[in-house]
């Protein structure tokens, strides 16, 4: 991962990335956006360099970065899972997919597995009321969801069947 | 419609809704599937290929249309289909036997015009299957006119969105004064669907009026954020051309004349199929010359541009969504200013709600006063509420203003699901309130909602159960709210902090009596100290459970007991040892092993250990965990 990223190639990745934007400040959400379309994460060199291309002080972009949830200051599992935290889903037992899915894989919300495999987080009403409790994997909404879904859905994920 | 070609003006426009009114087809089979969100979790995508496979397979593909359509509202019963002419409605196609269902379709109801009776839906009240989707109560209980579109056409597709009319409330408007404009929208008595529900016409004349003669900056807000709530969502999903024109109409009424205008849409980014559609209709639309630079040959021009949001519940606030745009934290502002007067870069700028933007064209075409027949005195046309939680029918319905909440739970709803007990009805999302359930003949419009405490909101309508625990429902949205909190007004940024604790312990058995008092006094305090909407209304949800629900509170308190029994620090967890079989699923699902015990023995859960974690109970087959 891009953890251990050398500048060369961290300038190879955002090059193209940056080209699309103009310089200015109202340009700093959909680029750091894009950045980390690009490197699943928002490293600090990275940051460093949104600082430099917009010429926005750097306290700025982190006060940015850190405001917005859907930023990450750390590298992301290969897998995302998100648990909905919406009022339909959790009324209907959100806690309970949550239960299973760290009784599962052993990750806790807003935490990565050590190999890197799965990311967990706790998300914002995903607007899939009538499907609740539901869930993301991957991109893809999962519902209505019971803890036995659950289970079979990582075991799919982990085989590589996808979500 | 295979090409896009530019229009040039109003009879252009007109001469291609006759074209396309005229290659239609009324006897061709058309099959409308739904690829909203709901039915796409379902298998909908995958059913319209199955479909489109078998058509062709049978050598049927030139004589049946399928359609890829929006959301048609009865996410419940996905995946749906209706097959027209014939007027049938199908439900859950495909999501036990996606290929016996596919050739049940094309062989009985394409081929021979008979109906697969196991996909009919069966009315759960009178035990009748319906072939019509017109015959459901779900639908005909309904008043569509911000859902006009939806379900009804390719949301990809702008001909279908013209050949209903599309964009001629635009081409009326653009040989219109725009004072007329703003005083016909202020005739229709329409107000913000966003939640406040200030008058759209008088936004639109603030702005218009603002002194600076520079820019006009005209905003969608589609950053729908209460939890709980799906309709913009929907409808931009659904019928993203009927957003378009709703904010070309406004564009034209408040700049024409005084000052350039462009507009932005701010979507949450969780939204990505929304995003998708409406980015293609901007493209489509400008293409045609429907958006863009000299549209429709008037002279006027107008170009949108998409911001996405980035996970920030208060930047649905209109300044914190100005500050975003801006690329900064989405932080409310104080006011005045007024966005109408200074806003977007310090330019006049005027803000609403996707759900208020789709009305506008409606009421362009077919006048004010009709739109002042639908509804109540003060609250005019109707409102789209996203009808979840316990209930049997969830899913996205329009009704007109007026209609009591009982109305729209048990006639449109269909009752609670697993015939329970309604408790409260949820409006207004993490700020509104909890309505309990003798209240249920309210007529819901702005008024008589803010009269029990709880407000219109955007229209999330969350219906609870007896199993539901109201004191764990206020502690839900307060943590909502404390971590949406932006942190500016110390009120808000302490005050939600405290009410959540203080919470917490109610919850999990350590409350205290002194509590309720000061929830009340926290509450007011947060509500007067708060600069912003989510601040000054974060403490409804407490403040009207505390009133209609003040019995459940002090069971927590007094007797260290949840009524609803939701609360799992207040539950005790034993196993009925006549009814274990020693299976051990108990055993391994506990987190601490507090569950000891041979196999095919009665097992035992040792309390000091236990954690009421409640896995025992989930795990047994058998329903050998008391939980009490």
């Amino acid at each position: 991962m891009s953890g251990c990223m050398k500048p060369e190639e961290l300038e190879r990745r955002l090059a193209p990335v940056f080209g699309k934007f103009g310089s200015k400040q109202e340009y700093l959400i959909p680029l750091l956006q894009a950045v980390q379309e690009e490197l699943n994460y928002l490293p600090a060199e990275a940051i460093q360099r949104v600082s430099e291309y917009l010429a926005v002080p750097i306290s700025r972009v982190y006060g940015v970065v850190t405001f917005y949830t859907q930023f990450y200051l750390k590298p992301q599992g290969r897998n995302k899972i998100k648990i909905c935290q919406g009022t339909a889903c959790h009324v209907r037992g959100a806690k309970t997919l949550q239960d299973a899915v760290q009784g599962k894989i052993g990750v806790a919300p807003g935490e990565t597995s050590e190999d890197g495999e799965f990311s967990v987080e706790r998300v914002a009403c995903i607007g899939s009321c009538a499907l609740a409790p539901a869930m993301i994997a991957n991109n893809k909404i999962h519902g209505p969801m019971t803890p036995e879904k659950v289970e079979k859905l990582l075991d799919q994920i982990r085989e590589g069947q996808g979500a | 419609m295979s090409e896009v070609r530019k229009i040039e003006s109003a009879k252009d426009l007109s001469d291609l809704q006759s074209q396309l009114a005229g290659e239609r087809n009324p006897e061709k089979a058309v099959i409308t599937v739904c690829g909203g969100t709901g039915c796409r979790a379902n298998g909908s995508m995958e059913l319209a290929e199955a479909l489109s496979k078998e058509l062709n397979a049978q050598g049927l593909d030139d004589s049946v249309e399928i359609k890829l359509t929006g959301c048609h509202g009865f996410c419940q019963e996905s995946p749906l289909l209706e097959i027209n002419p014939h007027k049938i409605f199908y439900r859950r196609v495909g999501r036990e036997d996606l290929e016996g269902d596919v050739k049940a379709i094309v062989e009985k109801t394409i081929k021979n015009k008979e109906v697969v009776d196991h996909l009919l839906y069966e009315d759960p009240v009178d035990g009748e299957k319906k072939e019509d989707y017109g015959e459901i109560p779900f639908y005909s209980k309904q008043t569509r006119i911000v859902l006009r579109n939806s379900g009804k056409i390719d949301p990809k597709s702008i001909g279908d969105y013209i050949a209903r009319d599309g964009y001629s409330a635009l081409a009326k408007v653009l040989e219109m004064d725009p004072e007329e404009v703003i005083k016909c929208v202020t005739d229709s008595q329409l107000r913000g669907r966003g939640g406040a529900g200030f008058p759209t016409g008088v936004k639109w004349g603030f702005c218009r009026n603002a002194e600076n003669k520079e820019q006009r900056y005209i905003i969608c807000n589609a950053d729908e954020g209460d939890p709980g709530a799906f309709m913009d969502r929907s409808i931009m999903e659904g019928d993203p051309h009927s957003v378009i024109e709703g904010m070309l109409i406004g564009a034209y009424a408040i700049s024409k004349g005084v000052a350039p205008a462009a507009g932005y849409i701010y979507i949450r980014a969780e939204y990505p199929l929304a995003v998708e559609n409406i980015t293609k209709a901007i493209e489509d639309a400008e293409a045609m010359g429907l958006l863009g630079d000299n549209i429709l040959g008037s002279g006027f021009s107008f170009h949108i541009k998409i911001k996405q949001g980035a996970g920030a519940f208060v930047c649905g606030e209109e300044t914190a969504l100005i500050a975003s745009i801006e690329g900064q934290r989405g932080m409310p502002a104080s006011r005045p200013p007024f966005p109408a007067t200074s806003g977007l870069f310090g330019k006049p700028t005027n803000i609403n709600n996707v759900e208020t933007w789709v009305n506008v064209p409606c009421i362009i075409n077919r006048g004010a006063e009709w739109f002042n027949s639908v509804g109540t005195e003060k609250s005019k046309g109707t409102k789209v509420f996203s009808l979840v939680g316990k209930v049997k029918n969830s899913g996205l319905v329009e009704v007109p203003m007026g209609m009591t909440l009982r109305e729209i739970v048990f006639d449109i709803g269909g009752g609670i699901l697993d015939d329970k007990e309604i408790k409260a009805v949820q409006t207004g999302g993490p700020s509104g309130g909890c309505i309990r359930a003798d209240l249920l003949d309210l007529p819901v419009d702005y008024e008589k909602l803010a009269e029990v405490g709880a407000i219109m909101g955007s229209g999330g309508l969350v219906v609870m159960d007896e199993d539901t625990c109201m004191v764990e429902v206020s502690r839900y949205f307060i943590e909502f709210t404390q971590k949406e909190s932006c942190g500016k007004c110390v009120s808000c940024r302490l005050g939600t902090r405290q009410m959540l604790e203080i919470l917490s312990d109610i919850t999990s058995g350590k409350g205290t009596e002194k509590d309720l008092d000061m929830l009340e006094e926290l509450g007011v305090s947060v509500k007067l100290g708060s600069l912003c909407g989510l601040g000054q209304t974060a403490p409804n949800p407490i403040l009207t459970t505390l009133r209609y629900f003040r019995d459940e509170y002090e069971a927590h308190i007094k007797d260290s007991k949840c009524p609803a029994g939701a609360c799992e620090a207040m539950m005790a967890y034993s196993v009925i040892a006549d009814k274990c079989v020693g299976c051990g699923a108990c055993l391994r699902a506990c987190p601490v092993d507090a569950v000891s015990g041979e196999k095919k023995q009665p097992h035992e859960i040792d309390q000091e250990k236990c954690i009421r974690c409640g896995a025992c109970y989930s795990a047994c087959k058998f329903e050998a965990i008391l939980k009490e």
